[in-house]
């Protein structure tokens, strides 16, 4: 058998993820003075909230007149109708000191002549309820993404917060624990430096994982990317709202996926076909390349399909932005050029970048209140989960639908991922449960024993027959072809027999690599295992919803349903490994505003 | 060279398990240029998926943002995902770690030291009169003393090419030096002077000897000698 260390340690908080989300929770039960640990895949400053660009909106009127019931129409009008609106409410109310906050802590925004924080415009943004065109989004060039998370760090490693919080960088979670009683009672992790099992007991759990697109061709994320955080809470019971709405950027580099910000056409870029027209003005006439992300990505591949896409496949869309100028671009959108220039060789002060609608982000995740925690369905009502937290991508409110509006995820991970750590604390604090830490002896095998025998099995097993590479390649091309932004029945059924067909022949991969110092193969297998359950979920959902709402296009179903389908998807796990889906009632009323009913989405 | 998709180019790669290997030695692979404009992460990657699953190396946004993959190849430090194979002008690559870190496996190695030097230079907006309600105000002039600096990715490709940092284990470094200049240089900022104290000191900005390495390594461009040239004027400035 191999030698598997096992150390265990007793926390208040254990944070899973230390991008935005997890970050900003830090803080929070950090200043709360909570001994806290966050455990991440990768140090802090390497996860993926630092490739996000364009910016963080808020209505804070630097630009022009603008107030948060404006931001929250945009969000629940992109969202088409099926956020849950007090969710949304508290969001975008709470952006403006936010990202005041965010300034005071040091963020570096770009900034107006007056001096204030520079604001774009950007998709779907509008003022006075789709009058005109809004500038809400914050930006730090086209660096916005990483001047968060690297503000959001350093603002921990300050003396008030710093002796509270830990960071275990380089740990990869491998299971939530819960106890008899259903609370949540700590993390078990594997140490990928060292080599060996770690057991966090703690008061309170935080999910912040982030994003899990890896299992597409053509995606915006990182490697780290593989949604771990949906895969432990979905063994643990918990199901997984919505995650047939999968977002597909309209502007993704062709054949690599790399973002290329919506900032680019909110500073005045535009898409053209192979035509060199402006096709968007088709799909949506009022305000073209600037409409919510579901409808661009749907025009781009309308163009496609209808032999009006560029190159030799005719498989992709140019961006043009060189009429912005050299001066222009190279002040405010400098990354973008260097992206352009790197991945495609195009210098985009002189020529378009060819792009392609390419997955981005999920609207679904673990479900959460609007207090950050964790909730379970008894009948239709929401019951909180005791100790468990979830923030950001991983988690869903839901602020942003079916479809999320640009810039509207940066501000999630801030607010959510604060409001899970303030409420994380004041249960603590508060509600002073017992801590879960069990007295007797053997914990190990008694907590993490199905965790040490896969350990065991996979160190002392066989090389395996299949190469993870096998199934990962056909993974991300079937997903690509069978989910993309244009669904149908007949396809996706396809894609679950296909995806049966991947744990089947997953059961035969092992090993190679029997280290147990940095095992990358050993993480890359969980990584896989981890995609396989996200893409079950995804495609066991897409296939019921018979209707088309933001990101989730059924070329079958071709008409938002709001008769049959205004609810939420809850889809669970189950030991078999079948998903089975349920339907939940979407919280329609917000938290003081009046409700916005659902119309017809014309942008 | 230009390399057309179906060239070959060979990989010769540091490898390194503490668990089996007594000492260090270097692989060769062969890695099968399959598009225009690969990278040499592409090429890592190609090797772990296809032909050797132990090869061990970091990543993680494949865009040149994150700093995980920080490496040496062909004696130069930079981010593997951000190089193009075929900008090196050879049927040989020589990847190694970065210089003058602890190896832990392969091309990973150990950036505790790294990053405690980079927490010595309270890398952090410290405030002695509380913020105004609104955003604290900056003049655009103001902010672009930040461009240059703001950007740092942390992955330690500047201070991993440093004479100076390779022998004097104490010095901070370009890279921890660099973002205390991201600090003492905006305006927003009323904690310079203890900052410029932890760097006033033969382990800080008088440790180096202009050697420029570290601007040649940096995979964004930034240069962090400037910047430790910046910090000492601003030493003296403040004394004198």
């Amino acid at each position: 058998m191999a030698d598997i260390n096992v150390r265990i340690e007793e926390f208040d908080v254990v944070i899973v993820g230390a991008g935005g989300a997890g970050l900003a929770a830090a803080v929070q039960t950090g200043l709360a003075g909570l001994k806290t640990a966050v455990i991440s895949e990768v140090y802090p400053t390497r996860s993926h909230t630092v490739s996000a660009q364009g910016g963080i909106n808020a209505a804070l009127a630097n630009m022009d007149e603008d107030y948060w019931i404006w931001h929250m129409y945009d969000t629940v009008k992109g969202g088409d109708y099926i956020g849950d609106q007090d969710a949304m409410e508290f969001f975008t109310k709470n952006a403006p000191k936010t990202i005041i906050e965010l300034e005071h802590w040091g963020m570096p925004f770009s900034r107006t002549e007056k001096g204030t924080v520079y604001q774009r415009a950007f998709g779907g943004q509008t003022r006075n309820f789709g009058e005109s065109l809004a500038h809400r989004a914050c930006a730090v060039a086209d660096r916005s993404g990483h001047a968060i998370l690297h503000t959001l760090f350093e603002r921990t490693l300050r003396s008030d917060i710093a002796p509270y919080v830990s960071y275990y960088s380089e740990y990869y979670a491998l299971k939530l624990l819960m106890n008899e009683e259903g609370h949540a009672m700590g993390i078990v992790a594997w140490d990928m430096v060292n080599g060996g099992v770690h057991i966090f007991f703690s008061y309170a759990v935080i999910f912040a994982t982030g994003g899990n697109t890896r299992n597409f061709r053509t995606n915006t994320n990182a490697h780290v990317n593989t949604g771990i955080g949906w895969t432990l809470c979905a063994k643990a019971g918990i199901p997984i709202k919505d995650p047939e709405f999968i977002q597909f950027h309209p502007t993704g580099i062709y054949g690599v996926g790399n973002l290329i910000t919506e900032g680019v056409r909110g500073e005045g870029g535009y898409l053209l076909n192979a035509q060199g027209e402006r096709f968007m003005k088709k799909y949506a006439p009022h305000v073209l390349d600037l409409a919510s992300r579901d409808v661009v990505s749907r025009g781009m591949a309308q163009e496609i399909r209808e032999g009006r896409g560029v190159g030799p496949k005719k498989d992709h869309i140019l961006l043009k932005l060189d009429h912005l100028g050299h001066d222009f671009i190279m002040d405010k959108l400098p990354g973008i050029w260097e992206l352009a220039y790197k991945f495609v060789g195009v210098d985009c002060t002189k020529d378009p970048i060819p792009v392609q609608p390419t997955a981005h982000y999920h609207m679904g995740g673990i479900p959460t209140n609007i207090y950050g925690e964790v909730i379970k369905w008894e009948g239709d009502k929401e019951v909180p989960i005791p100790g468990l937290y979830a923030a950001g991508e991983c988690a869903c409110a839901s602020v942003h639908g079916a479809n999320r509006l640009g810039c509207n995820s940066l501000l999630d991970l801030v607010i959510t991922g604060k409001q899970s750590g303030i409420s994380a604390a004041k249960w603590i604090r508060e509600e002073k449960p017992v801590f879960p830490n069990p007295p007797e002896e053997y914990v190990a095998d008694k907590y993490a024993k199905d965790v040490i025998d896969k350990l065991n099995e996979l160190f002392d097993g066989p090389e395996g027959t299949v190469k993870m590479d096998e199934i990962w390649e056909d993974l991300r091309d079937t997903m690509q072809h069978n989910m993309s932004v244009f669904r149908i029945e007949e396809g996706i059924k396809k894609q679950l027999d296909i995806i049966d067909g991947y744990f089947e022949k997953f059961k035969n991969v092992g090993l190679t690599d029997k280290s147990k110092v940095f095992n990358t193969e050993l993480v890359e297998y969980f990584d896989l295992e981890s995609l396989l359950y996200v893409s079950k979920l995804e495609t066991a959902a897409a296939l019921n919803r018979t209707e088309s709402r933001g990101a989730h296009y059924r070329d079958d179903y071709p008409e938002r349903d709001d008769a049959n389908w205004m609810k939420h998807t809850a889809a669970y796990l189950k030991e078999d490994g079948s998903v089975e889906l349920d339907y939940k009632p979407v919280r329609t009323k917000p938290l003081t505003a009046p409700t916005f009913q659902p119309k017809k989405r014309v942008y | 060279m230009a390399l057309n998709v179906g060239d070959k180019v060979v990989f010769k790669i540091f490898r390194y398990d503490p668990e089996k290997d007594k000492a260090p030695y270097y692989k060769d692979y062969e890695v099968t240029i399959t598009r225009t404009g690969m990278m040499v992460l592409d090429g890592l990657n190609q090797i772990k998926w296809e032909q050797d699953p132990t090869l061990t190396y970091r990543r993680s946004c494949r865009e040149g943002v994150c700093g995980s993959d920080g490496m040496n190849i062909n004696g130069v430090n930079t981010v593997s995902c951000m190089s193009h194979i075929e900008d090196y002008d050879s049927n040989v690559l020589v990847i190694k770690p970065l210089p003058g870190f602890p190896i832990i496996k392969d091309l990973v190695c150990d950036f505790e030291d790294f990053f405690n030097k980079y927490y010595v230079v309270k890398p952090y907006l410290i405030e002695k009169t509380p913020p105004p309600g609104r955003e604290r105000l900056q003049s655009i002039e103001d902010r672009n003393k930040l461009n240059g600096l703001y950007e740092c990715i942390l992955c330690g490709c500047c201070s991993s090419s440093c004479p100076s940092y390779w022998a004097d284990p104490d010095y901070l470094g370009p890279s921890a030096m660099l973002n205390a200049a991201r600090y003492v240089f905006d305006t927003r900022d009323e904690g310079s002077d203890e900052r410029l104290d932890a760097v006033n000191n033969v382990h800080g900005v008088w440790r180096c000897h202009t050697i420029l390495n570290c601007i040649s390594a940096c995979p964004k461009e930034l240069n962090p000698t400037k910047a430790i040239a910046n910090l000492q004027k601003e030493i003296l400035k403040r004394k004198y």
